[in-house]
């Protein structure tokens, strides 16, 4: 399968000469993923690894077909760097950046009802599809192909399941972090309705944390238009109201809102069984397959 | 980033909301001086960052000096629910007939701001918001446009402000929506919106947020961020640059990636254990931030033992353990027994790094944080 990305995905990395953007390009282009240029401002005419650097994402699109992008612009500047994306009419983006104020976001998510492009992020690991593509950060050695779907709101712990799983020979159809922001592009449902009609996808890991109240309209989500099965976790029971878990989303409010209790019974009354621990999970997904 | 109510007040009487004559103090003395200054009654309100301040006597009605001075030496020193209380603001109490609630904040779910009016004003806006939704009038703004005045008059109407004052009180939001825009406010509230006898509004209370992200380009507002209002050691984070909560538990917790630590805290939690806090060393694991982590948590007494979880991404499991045992060898002697747990990319050959006369070493998750519960019961039991 997969969703959203794939072997033939042509990939325009924002920020490909700063050392994070040129780190993870050189990890994507190891990994296998079809980077065909990137955009920095003023920086045109230039190559890194090989690969072409245009001033504008458009130039980038224009000469090398690109059709999705990754991010790596400051936070200063990303909120401009994810327009430049959704103006371009690429099918995705995909922003790694940490921080960007979420007044930046409010305007970029306006945006994104009035263009096609879909977004991953921000601050996310990214999304990979095993043995084809990835797109952000991820560690592309923990992965491996297989049938099963995955959708977190935070990377390392993307990671801890992920290992479990693979430890245990359950690979991966795609695995897509939506980050730990308060305003996301893509979310759980979004993730979970791409899987559902993915013929490969046999059943979906959802790894969400307190905070908001994505978690509960994805059980919903689950429990009205889902036939395929679902795992879930929740990161946060211990978390204390009012205090930021690192995370700028990943806060329980004064008035109780976003809390782990609400999200797992939610999960449980869609028949998601919630993991006390990430080997749980794991064990879920095997009884589930 | 939280703003203290003095500090909020400033920002709103610049944007043009009509406050009161108000003064900051930090002595008896000076609250009884700038008490005679403004005229009384006065109210003398602790400058604090906890809610619900008047239940807990943090603010207290002088109708004259001897009065103002009682209010001053009871509040000033005081133990607000765990934080003293060293500013307060002296001001000029409004003679009122009727209060309001208006505000403005980030829906998250909707990904836009929405403005709020209700006449239940001076109580918890959140109990109103849990009891009666239909006593507060919401409007959604997009962020493109900004507030349209009729959006402000709408909410006004919808909410039952009476009318000779719903055109004073509109304007009032408009204003609160600017200042909370060109803020990067998260949150901005006048809770209550006082309407005194003569159809004139004030505003009682002030509620500044600031989104900590957009600090950047607020630098006069990052000015006011008050350090020793904070714990010690979440100011000690701050300079470190982690993210750092600090809870009540005694195993220390030190990981990466805000979902794999919180994962951690749960874990401990449901082995039996307490997170004493949670700290997210970011990515990478080089020596200097892994000596600095376990200076934090090692600098807090409650602390037993220490679990040390971090998954290898991109950084190799071998380059955190060189770094953990750099930081490790640094110390004469490690204060609290440390558990570390190293996975994903390379982490056999960092097990096989790690220096194990200094640390225990565990190859799971679930392992790992067992065993830092189980010596943190011991170490509590000596």
């Amino acid at each position: 399968m997969s969703a959203f990305v794939d072997e033939d995905t042509r990939v325009v990395v924002q920020g490909i000469t700063g050392g994070e953007g040129r780190f993870h390009t050189e990890q994507m282009v190891e990994y296998g993923t079809n980077v065909v240029a990137g955009a920095v401002p003023g920086k045109g005419g230039q190559e890194v690894d090989g690969i072409p650097v245009y001033d504008t994402v458009d130039q980038a699109v224009r000469e090398e077909d690109a059709d999705a992008s990754v991010i790596f612009v400051p936070p200063a500047f990303a909120g401009d760097a994810i327009f430049e994306a959704l103006d371009t009419d690429l099918d995705l983006a995909v922003a790694i950046t940490e921080g960007i104020p979420t007044q930046d976001m409010a305007k970029v998510y306006k945006r994104l009802g009035e263009v096609d492009t879909r977004l991953i992020g921000p601050n996310c690991p990214g999304i990979i599809t095993p043995g084809e593509a990835k797109l952000g950060i991820l560690p592309g050695n923990i992965f491996e192909a297989g049938n099963v779907g995955l959708v977190s709101r935070s990377g390392t712990l993307t990671y801890q399941v992920v290992d479990s799983l693979t430890n245990r020979g359950i690979g991966q159809t795609t695995a897509i972090g939506i980050g730990g922001d308060p305003i996301i592009g893509t979310d759980f449902i979004d993730a979970l309705d791409a899987f559902e009609n993915d013929p490969d996808t046999d059943a979906i890991v959802m790894c969400g944390e307190i905070g908001g109240e994505d978690e509960e309209e994805a059980a919903a989500f689950i429990a009205n238009h889902m036939d395929t099965p679902v795992a879930g976790f929740i990161a946060g029971r211990t978390a204390p109201p009012g205090k930021r878990m690192g995370h700028a989303g990943a806060i329980v409010s004064g008035s109780g809102t976003g809390t782990a209790e609400s999200k797992i019974n939610a999960l449980n009354d869609a028949g998601v069984p919630v993991g006390d621990t990430p080997e749980e999970v794991a064990d879920n997904i095997e009884n589930l397959l | 980033m939280r703003l203290h109510e003095f500090q909020a007040k400033e920002v709103f009487a610049d944007a043009g909301l009509p406050t009161p004559d108000a003064a900051l103090a930090t002595s008896v003395d000076e609250v009884v001086a700038r008490a005679d200054e403004i005229g009384y009654p006065v109210a003398v309100k602790a400058q604090v960052h906890v809610g619900g301040r008047g239940k807990a006597g943090g603010i207290k009605i002088a109708s004259d000096a001897d009065e103002a001075r009682e209010a001053a030496e009871s509040i000033l020193g005081m133990d607000l629910k765990g934080y003293t209380v060293e500013k307060v603001l002296v001001e000029g109490a409004v003679d009122f007939v009727n209060e309001l609630y208006v505000g403005v904040t980030m829906d998250r779910g909707e990904g836009k701001p929405v403005a709020m009016v209700s006449t239940k004003g001076g109580v918890n806006i959140e109990e109103v918001a849990e009891e009666t939704p239909e006593a507060i009038a919401r409007e959604h703004i997009d962020p493109a446009f900004g507030m349209h005045p009729y959006q402000a008059r709408k909410a006004v109407y919808d909410a039952g402000v009476p009318s000779e004052v719903a055109r004073d009180v509109s304007g009032v939001l408009q204003t609160l929506y600017r200042l909370w825009e060109e803020n990067d406010a998260s949150d901005a509230e006048i809770n209550p919106l006082m309407i005194t006898g003569d159809d004139e509004v004030v505003a009682a209370d002030a509620v500044l947020n600031i989104d900590e992200d957009a600090l950047f380009r607020h630098p006069d507002l990052a000015e006011m961020e008050d350090e020793a209002a904070g714990d010690e050691l979440e100011a000690k984070a701050n300079e470190y640059g982690f993210d750092y909560v600090r809870l009540d538990g005694n195993v220390g917790i030190i990981g990466n990636g805000a979902g794999l630590v919180m994962t951690t805290l749960d874990l401990v939690d449901y082995y039996g254990g307490k997170p004493a806090n949670f700290l997210d060393i970011g990515g990478g694991a080089k020596a200097e931030r892994v000596t600095n982590a376990l200076d934090m948590v090692f600098s807090d007494e409650n602390v037993d033992a220490v679990v040390f979880n971090i998954f290898g991404g991109i950084t190799r499991g071998d380059e955190v353990a060189k770094g953990i045992n750099t930081a490790l060898e640094a110390f004469d002697e490690i204060p609290k027994r440390v558990v570390v747990r190293l996975a994903g990319t390379n982490a056999a050959e960092g097990r096989e790094i790690l220096n194990d006369e200094l640390v225990t070493v565990e190859e799971t998750l679930e392992g790992a944080v067992k065993r830092a519960v189980e010596y943190a019961d011991e170490e509590a039991d000596q």
